[in-house]
Parts: structure tokens; C-alpha cells; sequence
């Protein structure tokens, strides 16, 4: 099949401004993944395309982009899910450096600002062996583990999108993570991080993040559970 | 002039093995990590089942059955040494990631969850054993994860998105390296007393694979141009399980939780090739008797894929044959809301791209490159060796996949790749500091970043007659099916030809980007450089091993010959040319005999 993509395309070195490139790719299959495309067009139409990738099925959070207005992973898209008119853009609130690439450092200086490590001062069980936590306690926190901080969520969101300070939903997604750990003892210290000015108080619940996750992380609900927690102090 | 920094230790690369070297020589020396990638995008979380170490949280283990069985699953040429080593240090390993804070799923009384896995027994009546330590499906994430969050708690110093060129080396020693910054485009000199590769497999060297696209043997390649050598190099697994065509993996761990195997014909056919265990045989084994099916006409629809079934009715009704009972002893069953909170990444991955959904219909799986058993010799404080007699290189250092300890021999069984990256990174950080502690520093000279620049400049102003994707494509395509599962002579000449005709093709490729920032086709070009070296080595090495061991089988030599092969191979390649040397095997405990699952 016949497929087109327009692409996103501005190089610093050269361009004012940014323009859309369309290119078409006959011979594509339905099963082809964006990214594969991009790979075709890389190869064969354009060397100078730019774009991140590494592990092509979804693990590594690369290649999140804007595909047809939607934030998605390039390598987890599939044609058949998107029909053969597909247009490619970077993800929104970070700085354009290269085509599809963005500057993700904004991004990864608000997940480190949740303290995202593992914090106790107990010490480990006396005869060497693991702390022990109850399988429903190790679910307590499940969904919180599979980001792979790809900013799919962060990048969605409006409120990051009017300042890059606002610490954005895979912080939180981070903060989660550990404030639901029964083994972790840092959560107030991280509750208080995540209730300052630049925090849960500017999450608008617009869901943007959650329909966002390409790992399917309820986002929202992690946010309001945050949000309860800064509130009641309690973090069962 | 590149920009120069100074450190006690480099570390290249940032997945596991790589942040745990990282994290143990920054307590001892000042210490950098470089990755072309962000730390967090390593193939490390990639990996899915689980890290093995005889816990013994369901059931009785010991350090000794691991060892055993990784001997056997290297068909004999893991140095036994090393693998003891690395068994023994498992369970401190796999604990001390858990006191990282790492989310292990968790047994009934709070404990590390364990799974059986392919090859890994109880010694004493051959049957599966729950060795692999696991968190869902996504084990490898969560380890990338928190080694990525321990280092940043222990501020360590990260250079993110700089691919290292070229390895510096001043009176015999190690002396730093030269990295370019992606998003300036400007080289970089790292002066350093030691230097540690952690840089990973190439597996994008084959048409199916499961690796990622900057598995491209960067470290291995870029030693190999310095004149020192890799070992083991026709050594590949070859995973039994990956998506059809896309060669995406399935975890061993769904075969773990009773999954099994059925050709075309809707027979489960593990059981004539390894009557004991079966479906979770070693990982060779599993692979060439998918091709066997395929080659008599099992296949499904006579195409080459077979398929995997982990239906809960499927599973149920296998485990009840095979007499498979929990750790209470009542017999094993699963629903399909268990298999889904299990393997949640594997459903998803089928729901994706298949349009699959594996707790009613069955996966078409086919064998997909999977893992670099050869690499960088070391000895198992993970200091690089570099001939026959094991001499030492001064302040070098590999681990994790890239290395060859060798651990895993001819076969790596599933798991054990998740605990080499974190015994040996962290027996290379430790290593590495206490050197770099002593070592005096050699002076660079003033171009040293002469040859990465020279390298890159050699892809800019190539005639411009050939299209690096072209060459790409057909490289894999020969090495996949030339180089592949099974191998004979013939197929092997052929595909070294071709390599070589690609390598002098590559010379003719000129990058159209000429700017600066983000060039990734120039990087791309550089990493299909490597991949050329690589694959004629791993070409060459296989058609030299006149026997069938572990992941190299054979057609025209279908035997393990233990009178004329239990030994290392040791390869060179300068000028062009390939040299090969040989290497004993250390054997301690363990003869070796007929491998039998």
C-alpha cells in the first residue's frame, strides 16, 4: 500500500523557521510501525531526518512524537491504526532542537526534583535478605513502575505546555512510585515537593496524560492520589 | 582541538552493566558514564523474565545446581571458574538490588517472586526449579531503572547522548577516549586512568532480531581497530521466541508459567527434543528444534514461524499431563487474569502487533537474534585480557554484553544476562577504582582526537555511489540467513564475500547531513562501520569452528568434538585480515558429557 507522511522538519543550522515535508512511501505494509516509515524516508529520501530512537517495540521511550495530533510512540503505532495519511511532529512544551528531536533536559530535571530513589534508613533485615513487602503492598504501586519517561504524558499536558517549570505528570508518576512503596520512607518529603507552587495544584485534570501513556499508566488517578495523600498525610 | 575533561574512571555505556560499574567506582575514584543514548533508553530494559540466583524463596536451591547448570547451558565453554563466581555472588546481587529499592514481585510471605526458567534444574531429579527473580514481565526495566535512580542519588556524573569514537591508549595503557556531543556536534577528549566498556551487544547485525537499534558492537568494533582481540565471536543466540517476522522478544518466562510450544500440525513437539524438561530447555535447543519442525514441513501453513500457546486452558491442561505442582503441592493452575498481571508486556506487545490476544489465541513466534555470547575477553574482576596466557591490559575494563568472561560459553541461559551486567559491572567499577587509585597518568598528545575525526570525516567525503540503508539491509539479510541458527561452509564462504563486498561498498557511502547538531545519519554510518567489522569476525570465527557447540550448530559438523574444540576462540583483525587464536577452557568441577534436557 501507498502511505504518506508529512513531516516536521527544521535544522537549526539552516531554517528560520520549520516547514512540513511530504514524502510517500509505496510499498508499505499495515502492519509497518511510524517509526519503520521514518526509517524508510531516512534512508531513501532524506538522510538529514532526524529522530530518536533505540528499541522499536515500545520499552525504551525514545520516540514519542505527535502523530496525527495525537502523542504517541512511533515504534508503537502501526499504519493499520492510522490509516494512510499520517502527519509526524515533535512532542509540544520542550524546545525544538532538530526535527522530531527535542530538548529533554527540562523534562528530566523535573523527574529528578521528586527525589526518584529509593530512600530508607531501616536497616536491611539482619540476616542479609530482602525486606519483606506483602504482594498487595507491591501492588499498591504497580502501575507507577512501568514508565519508561518518554514525556508522552508530560508534553500532552496544558498546563506544561504554558511553563516548563510545572514538574508534570511523569514526575508525579515518579513521586507515585515511591510515595506507595510501604518499603520507602521518604513519602512526606516528596508530598511536600509535589504540593509547591509548580505542582499537583496546576494539574487541571484534563486527562490529556492518560490518554497519552503509551504504557496505559492511569495517570490521572495517580495524580489524584497524590493529591489525597498531600491532604490527608496518609499513604496507604 | 576537542574539549578535554579529566577523570579517574570512564565508564562507556549506561545500562546495567555500565550505572553499576558506574555507581561502584564513583565510591572510590571520580568517575564519568557516557552513553549515546539517555541512561533510562538501554537495551537493559529491554529484558523481560527475570535475574536468576538459587534464593530457594519457593523451593530448594543452591548455588551449586546454578553453577551446574550454566556449565551445561554453555555446552561446556563457560569457564567454570568464572561461573561459580558469578553464581555464588548471585544471591548478594539479586538482594542488594531489592535493597536498592528495586520492585521484585513478591511470594505469599512477602519474598522475592521466582519463576522456572529454560535450563534451570534441581540437580537432583532434573525437574524445573523457580530460580528467576522477577518483577512482571518487565524485569530488566525495573533494574535499568534503579540503577539509573541510584546514581543520580549518588550524583553521579552522567554525559548523556555523546557517542564515544575512539579508545585512547598511551604507553600500553588505557588513557581516555574521544566522544562526539550529539547535540552540538563537538569531539570531546575524556582523559582518564582507566577506562570500562559496557557497551552492549550487536545483534542488529541479523535481519530478525530483538535487539535495538544501537545494539551495533560499538565498544567490541572499536577495541578490535586498536589491534586487541574479541573472543568467542561465532557465538549467537539465537532466542527460540520472538514475535513472527518482527523478531520481537517473548520472555522464556511465558514458557516459565506453562506455556508451550505447538507446530502447524497443533502437535506440542518439545517433548521428543528434551523429555525431561521440555518446553524450558536451553535456549539453543528450544531454537534448532523450532527449525527442525520448520524443515519437515511443521511449520504453520508451511511458512518458517510455529506457534507459542499460553492459553490458560492450554497451560492447564499440559501441566496437569506434566504433573506440574505448586510449591504447596496442590497441582498448578492459571486463569487468564493471572497470565495477563504476569506478562502484562507480552500481552500488550501481541495485542500491538500482532492484533493478537494471547489469552485466547496463540502467538506465531520464530527464532530472533538475541544475544552476544562472545565480546571483549576479561577474567571475572572483569580487567581486560588479551591473549592466550589471560595478560592483562592496564586500566581496561568491559562488562555486561559486550565482555566475554565467559560466563556463557556456547549458550547463555535466560536470566544469567541480567546478573553478569550486575556481578561484573560492579566487579569492574570496583576494579577499575582501585587502579585508577594507583596508576599514574599518561600524557595525551595533542591529537589525540585525530583518529575519531579522521573516521568521520573518511564518511563525509566518500564518493557518495552507495546508500548506507542498502548496505544495512543486505548485511542482515546474509548474516541472518547465512550465519544464522544453522551453518555450513558453503553459506558461510558466501556470506563472507558478501561482507566484504558491503565493507568496500561502504566506502563509496557519503552522508548528505553536513550539519553539527543531531547528525545521526553520520552516526548511523559510523555504527554500520562497526557492524561490518563485526559480522566478518562473527562470519569468520564460525566458519573456522569445525564443530556444533551451544549456539553454533553446524550442518556439515553436526557434533560437539571436545577432542579438538573445548577451547576459546581468539580473533584479531587488522590490515583487513582475520587471525585466530585459541584459548583453554577452565574446567574445575564439571567434565564434560553429552548434554541431555
Amino acid at each position: 500500500m501507498k502511505v504518506t507522511i508529512k513531516i516536521f522538519r527544521y535544522n537549526p543550522e539552516q531554517d528560520k523557521k520549520f516547514h512540513y515535508e511530504t514524502y510517500v512511501v509505496e510499498n508499505a505494509h499495515e502492519t509497518d510501525r511510524v517509526l519503520d516509515l521514518l526509517e524508510h524516508v531516512k534512508g531513501y529520501n532524506d538522510g538529514t531526518l532526524s529522530f530518536r530512537r533505540s528499541c522499536a517495540h515500545g520499552v525504551c521511550g525514545s520516540d514519542a512524537m505527535r502523530i496525527n495530533g495525537h502523542n504517541m510512540l512511533a515504534c508503537k503505532t502501526l499504519v493499520r491504526d492510522i490509516g494512510d495519511q499520517i502527519t509526524v511532529e515533535p512532542i509540544m512544551g520542550l524546545k525544538v532542537v532538530k526535527d522530531l528531536i527535542v530538548d529533554m533536559e527540562p523534562f528530566f530535571d523535573n523527574y529528578k526534583k521528586v527525589l526518584p530513589w529509593f530512600i530508607s534508613d531501616a536497616p536491611t533485615p539482619a540476616d542479609g535478605r530482602e525486606r519483606l513487602q506483602s504482594p498487595e503492598q507491591r501492588a499498591r504501586f504497580d502501575e507507577s513502575t512501568k514508565c519508561i519517561l518518554c514525556a508522552a504524558c508530560t508534553t500532552s499536558c496544558p498546563s506544561f505546555w504554558a511553563s516548563d517549570d510545572y514538574l508534570g505528570p511523569a514526575a508525579f508518576v515518579a513521586a507515585h512510585r515511591f510515595v506507595f512503596d510501604s518499603r520507602d520512607q521518604a513519602a512526606s518529603e516528596r508530598l511536600e515537593i509535589v504540593a509547591e507552587t509548580n505542582g499537583l495544584a496546576r494539574c487541571h485534570t484534563a486527562f490529556n496524560c492518560t490518554m497519552a501513556c503509551p504504557r496505559e499508566i492511569q495517570i490521572t488517578q495517580a495524580i489524584g492520589e497524590l493529591k489525597m495523600a498531600t491532604v490527608t498525610g496518609r499513604v496507604e | 582541538m576537542a574539549k578535554v575533561h579529566q577523570f579517574d574512571v570512564i565508564v562507556v555505556g549506561a545500562g546495567g552493566a555500565g550505572l553499576m560499574a558506574g555507581l561502584y567506582a564513583s565510591r572510590g575514584a571520580k568517575t564519568a558514564v557516557i552513553s549515546k543514548l539517555y541512561p533510562t533508553r538501554s537495551h537493559t530494559g529491554a529484558a523481560q523474565g527475570g535475574i536468576s540466583a538459587a534464593l530457594g524463596n519457593y523451593e530448594e536451591d543452591k548455588p551449586e545446581w546454578h553453577t551446574y547448570d550454566t556449565v551445561k547451558g554453555s555446552d561446556y565453554l563457560g569457564d567454570q571458574d568464572a561461573i561459580e563466581f558469578m553464581c555464588n555472588e548471585a544471591i548478594e546481587a539479586v538482594l542488594e538490588l531489592e535493597h536498592m529499592g528495586l520492585p521484585f514481585d513478591r511470594t505469599p510471605q512477602g519474598k522475592i517472586s521466582q519463576r522456572p526458567f529454560g535450563g534451570h534444574t534441581n540437580n537432583e531429579t532434573g525437574k524445573p526449579v523457580r530460580r528467576a527473580a522477577h518483577a512482571a514481565d518487565r524485569t530488566g526495566h525495573m533494574i535499568l531503572q534503579t540503577l539509573y535512580q541510584q546514581c543520580l542519588k549518588n550524583k553521579v556524573n552522567f554525559f548523556d547522548e555523546y557517542q564515544v569514537l575512539d579508545f585512547l591508549i598511551v604507553n600500553g595503557r588505557a588513557a581516555g577516549v574521544v566522544a562526539i556531543e550529539l547535540a552540538t556536534g563537538e569531539l570531546h577528549t575524556f582523559h582518564a586512568k582507566a577506562v570500562i566498556f559496557a557497551t552492549g551487544g550487536h545483534g542488529r547485525i541479523f535481519e530478525v532480531t530483538s535487539n535495538a537499534y544501537v545494539y551495533t558492537g560499538d565498544g567490541a568494533a572499536i577495541l578490535l581497530r586498536h589491534g586487541l582481540p574479541l573472543e568467542d565471536m561465532e557465538f549467537f543466540q539465537f532466542h527460540p521466541t520472538g514475535i513472527y517476522k518482527l523478531g520481537i522478544l517473548i520472555t522464556e518466562g511465558v514458557r516459565g508459567e506453562g506455556g508451550v510450544l505447538i507446530n502447524g500440525k497443533g502437535e506440542r513437539f518439545m517433548p521428543k527434543y528434551a523429555p525431561t524438561v521440555k518446553d524450558l530447555a536451553s535456549r539453543d535447543v528450544v531454537s534448532r528444534a523450532i527449525y527442525t519442525e520448520i524443515r519437515a514441513g511443521n511449520g504453520v501453513d508451511g511458512k518458517n514461524y510455529v506457534w507459542l500457546d499460553a492459553r490458560p486452558e492450554t497451560i492447564n491442561k499440559f501441566a496437569a499431563l506434566d504433573g506440574r505442582l505448586n510449591p504447596d503441592g496442590t497441582p498448578y493452575t492459571i486463569t487468564g487474569e493471572q497470565v495477563l498481571q504476569k506478562l502484562p508486556d507480552i500481552i500488550d506487545f501481541c495485542r500491538v502487533y500482532l492484533g493478537v490476544d494471547p489469552i485466547t489465541q496463540m502467538m506465531p513466534i520464530q527464532p530472533t537474534a538475541h544475544y552476544t555470547m562472545g565480546g571483549i575477553p576479561t577474567n571475572k574482576f572483569g580487567e581486560v585480557v588479551i591473549d592466550d596466557r589471560n595478560t592483562v591490559f592496564p586500566g581496561l575494563y568491559a562488562a555486561g554484553e559486550c565482555a566475554c568472561v565467559s560466563v556463557h560459553g556456547a549458550n547463555r541461559l535466560g536470566t544469567n544476562s541480567l546478573l553478569d551486567l550486575v556481578v561484573f559491572g560492579k566487579h569492574a567499577g570496583l576494579k577499575a577504582a582501585e587502579y585508577a587509585k594507583n596508576a599514574d597518568w599518561q600524557n595525551l598528545p595533542g591529537d589525540a582526537d585525530a583518529g575519531a575525526r579522521s573516521a568521520l570525516d573518511a564518511l563525509r567525503n566518500g564518493s557518495g555511489k552507495e546508500n548506507a540503508f542498502d548496505i544495512t539491509v543486505e548485511m542482515k539479510k546474509v548474516m541472518f540467513e547465512d550465519v544464522g541458527i544453522y551453518r555450513n561452509e558453503k553459506g558461510m564462504r558466501a556470506a563472507i564475500e558478501k561482507v566484504r563486498e558491503l565493507k568496500e561498498r561502504f566506502k563509496h557511502v557519503r552522508v548528505a547531513d553536513t550539519g553539527r547538531i543531531f547528525n545521526t545519519e553520520l552516526l548511523n554510518a559510523w555504527e554500520l562501520g562497526n557492524m561490518l567489522e563485526i559480522a566478518e569476525v562473527v562470519a569468520e570465527c564460525a566458519l573456522n569452528r569445525q564443530e556444533s557447540r551451544g549456539g553454533h550448530s553446524r550442518e556439515d559438523f553436526p557434533e560437539r568434538d571436545d577432542e579438538n574444540w573445548l577451547k576459546h576462540t581468539l580473533a584479531w583483525h587488522t590490515g583487513g585480515k582475520t587471525r585466530v587464536e585459541y584459548k583453554p577452557v577452565t574446567i574445575t568441577k564439571y567434565q564434560p558429557k553429552k548434554r541431555v534436557y
